[in-house]
């Protein structure tokens, strides 16, 4: 799984490894320089000391064919582990072995004439320090064994790395810790979203988080608001519905009970016509709540594509020709000759435009006019009636959803206005009504035509 | 019995007006509070059937005004919205009775005949007078378990007479029990009416209080 806590946990864990293992490869080279340099400082020391020793007869050379002891120089070993360790050759400067300490081998240290020198001797490794001494007829030789050299640096490494595999378990320990400690609002957040149930879209507590997911809760906040806006449209927008609907409902059951006991043939032929008249409101009712219930759902969609306003406006007038024919009011369409183009999202504009002339057509007296006008910044569709008009304070409230004015038709379900208005919006237009002289209503579409 | 209703649905006002006609009401329908109110304050009704979402305001408003006047006429209240806590808002405003849409019209006329019996301040559902009862539920007569045979109008007449045995109605208090306001009426329609009465139940059942109206006589005058 890919969680933060164990790529933490990761990240540190390695960076500390990489961290002391460069710390001790930095010690070991850094002690291995220094302790060459000391050592070698030695080495030129305890020439030079048995050097001056000799020149001042305090250590006899052996006559020929006895090789002396050096007993003197083994005092010079100083810690017991590291006994030994200095090896001293004299050889006359004819090749014979004149003296030696108790730890050098037999054969020479090393064939150089002076100065430092590496050689293998009975397999080990020396570094040899000589000194020349012409007037005695010598040759001082004194050699450390490397190996020697390299348990001591090996030593010091050695402690470095058994205290840190000491200290690495409480430190994954310590570092595991902290990063659960860091994770915990995290943690606590992630524990409070998965205890809600569905419904509850409060938001989160947003008091004493910590700025780094803060954003986050921010977001999630954000989002609850929006689903709970959204859920709460929908609820009333069911509601509303269900209102809506109960209502002829209503009227189609009583109808039916009244057309059920009349025995009057007047009374029974009119609540059959009603019953019919009745099923086509709610089917057209019905309609109208699927299409608002599609405009809520939907967001604004941009169009980037030109239609032909002429041609839209023309084929929805021709689709409500048999309404309009029913009703015996004719639509008139006045557009110029030259086709006007608007940059609009044809299906939500059909919609508007289509909910503006039934509503029209439902209220006319005689002539129901729709005209297409190209202002230049932007394009006009007006509907036009002679019917009653809107009484000027309801003008505001009529394109409120379920709001029906106070001259409503027999089929109007106080949605027409509220989808024209709703289509609108969605397509970057605007819906306005006012009334007309002496009577009508005036339905203005405005589209705004940037590319104008 | 005289009743408003105040409904915006056509369709749903047209069927009431017809139903409850049919069910032996006589019925006023009005589509908005602004003619509701003009309505109350012209006429006494026996009850009011009142929708909750009305174009001009909401029923509530309207009863609370009749309740405000101290008005008392029995309403009944008409919604769509049939939860608890609305049905209670209802009846807390002044609401005699709620009736959830859609309902049936048998249970409506019911409710309304149960409402309109308790403004009254009577308990049962039958008028009893001399042996003749009516049943307002079934628009039956009997006389002494005899059937009677009524019009609507007669049986209409009959009942405004016996809810308030021993006053007088009237004559015009009769016309608005047996007519609605679209209805044209005769100038002696109500005399014609007590006319064909008397002869089903006998000269000596109303007796005419002259320059005031009718009432039911006293047993044995």
């Amino acid at each position: 799984m890919n969680s933060i806590r164990s790529r933490l946990l990761g990240i540190l864990i390695g960076t500390t490894l990489f961290v002391w293992l460069a710390a001790i490869a930095w010690i070991y080279t850094s002690t291995q320089a220094e302790v060459e340099r000391v050592l070698d400082a030695r080495l030129t020391e305890a020439a030079r000391m048995v050097n001056s020793l000799l020149a001042d007869h305090r250590i006899e050379i052996a006559s020929q064919g006895n090789v002396a002891t050096l007993t003197t120089l083994a005092n010079l070993a100083a810690a017991k582990a590291y006994e030994r360790q200095l090896s001293c050759q004299i050889w006359s400067l004819d090749g014979t072995l004149v003296a030696r300490s108790e730890s050098a081998p037999e054969l020479p240290l090393t064939n150089a004439m002076q100065g430092f020198s590496e050689d293998i001797v009975d397999g080990e490794t020396w570094r040899v320090f000589t000194i020349e001494n012409a007037e005695l007829g010598v040759r001082v030789m004194v050699g450390d064994n490397l190996r020697m050299r390299e348990r001591l640096v090996g030593d010091v490494v050695k402690g470095m790395v058994h205290s840190a595999a000491l200290a690495i378990p409480f430190l994954v320990g310590m570092i595991w810790l902290s990063v659960s400690r860091g994770l915990m609002p995290l943690s606590d957040m992630a524990r409070a979203l998965s205890q809600r149930s569905a419904n509850e879209l409060t938001p989160l507590p947003s008091a004493g988080i910590p700025k780094e997911i803060a954003p986050a809760i921010e977001a999630i906040n954000d989002l609850f608001g929006r689903v709970e806006a959204a859920r709460e449209r929908e609820r009333s927008f069911t509601a509303f519905a269900a209102h809506e609907l109960k209502t002829p409902l209503a009227g189609l059951k009583t109808q039916a009970q009244v057309a059920l006991s009349s025995t009057d043939g007047a009374v029974h032929a009119n609540a059959l016509r009603q019953i019919a008249a009745g099923v086509d409101r709610t089917s057209r009712l019905v309609k109208q709540l699927l299409d608002m219930a599609a405009l809520e759902a939907s967001d604004a969609r941009p169009c980037h594509s030109y239609e032909s306003m002429n041609h839209l406006v023309s084929s929805v007038v021709a689709d409500l020709l048999p309404l309009a024919s029913a009703r015996g009011i004719p639509i008139k369409l006045e557009s110029s000759e030259q086709d006007v183009r608007a940059k609009v999202e044809p299906h939500f504009f059909v919609l508007a435009l289509r909910n503006l002339l039934e509503n029209a057509l439902d209220h006319a007296n005689d002539v129901v006019t729709c005209q297409v006008l190209d202002l230049g910044k932007e394009v006009r569709v007006v509907i036009e009636d002679d019917g009653p008009g809107i009484p000027e304070p309801e003008l505001e409230l009529v394109t409120a959803k379920f709001v029906r004015g106070r001259h409503k038709s027999a089929t109007g379900s106080g949605l027409g206005l509220a989808i024209a208005k709703v289509a609108m919006a969605r397509i970057g237009g605007r819906l306005t009504l006012h009334n007309r002289k002496p009577t009508g209503l005036a339905a203005t579409l405005e589209i705004p035509n940037r590319a104008a | 019995m005289r009743i408003l209703v105040v409904e915006d649905d056509p369709l749903l006002l047209d069927g009431l007006a017809v139903g409850l006609g049919l069910k032996g009401f006589t019925v006023d329908a009005v589509a908005n509070c602004e003619d509701g109110r003009a309505a109350v304050r012209a006429q006494r009704y026996d009850g009011i059937v009142l929708d909750v979402m009305l174009p001009d305001g909401s029923g509530f408003d309207l009863l609370k005004e009749l309740r405000d006047a101290k008005d008392g006429t029995p309403v009944l209240l008409l919604t769509a919205r049939d939860q608890v806590p609305e049905r209670i808002a209802g009846l807390d405003a002044g609401a005699d009775d709620y009736v959830g849409k859609p309902f049936d019209l048998d249970e409506l006329a019911a409710r309304l005949r149960a409402i309109a019996r308790r403004g009254a301040g009577r308990a049962t559902a039958h008028l009893e007078w001399r042996g003749v009862v009516l049943d307002p539920a079934s628009l039956t007569a009997t006389r002494d378990g005899v059937p009677l045979k009524l019009t609507r109008r007669e049986f209409a007449a009959l009942r405004a007479l016996m809810e308030r045995p021993a006053a007088t109605v009237s004559k015009a208090a009769l016309e608005e029990a047996l007519y609605g306001w679209q209805e044209e009426v005769e100038s002696n329609a109500v005399e014609v009416h007590i006319h064909h009465l008397r002869a089903k139940l006998g000269q000596d059942f109303i007796k005419t209080v002259r320059g005031l109206g009718y009432r039911l006589a006293e047993g044995g005058a």
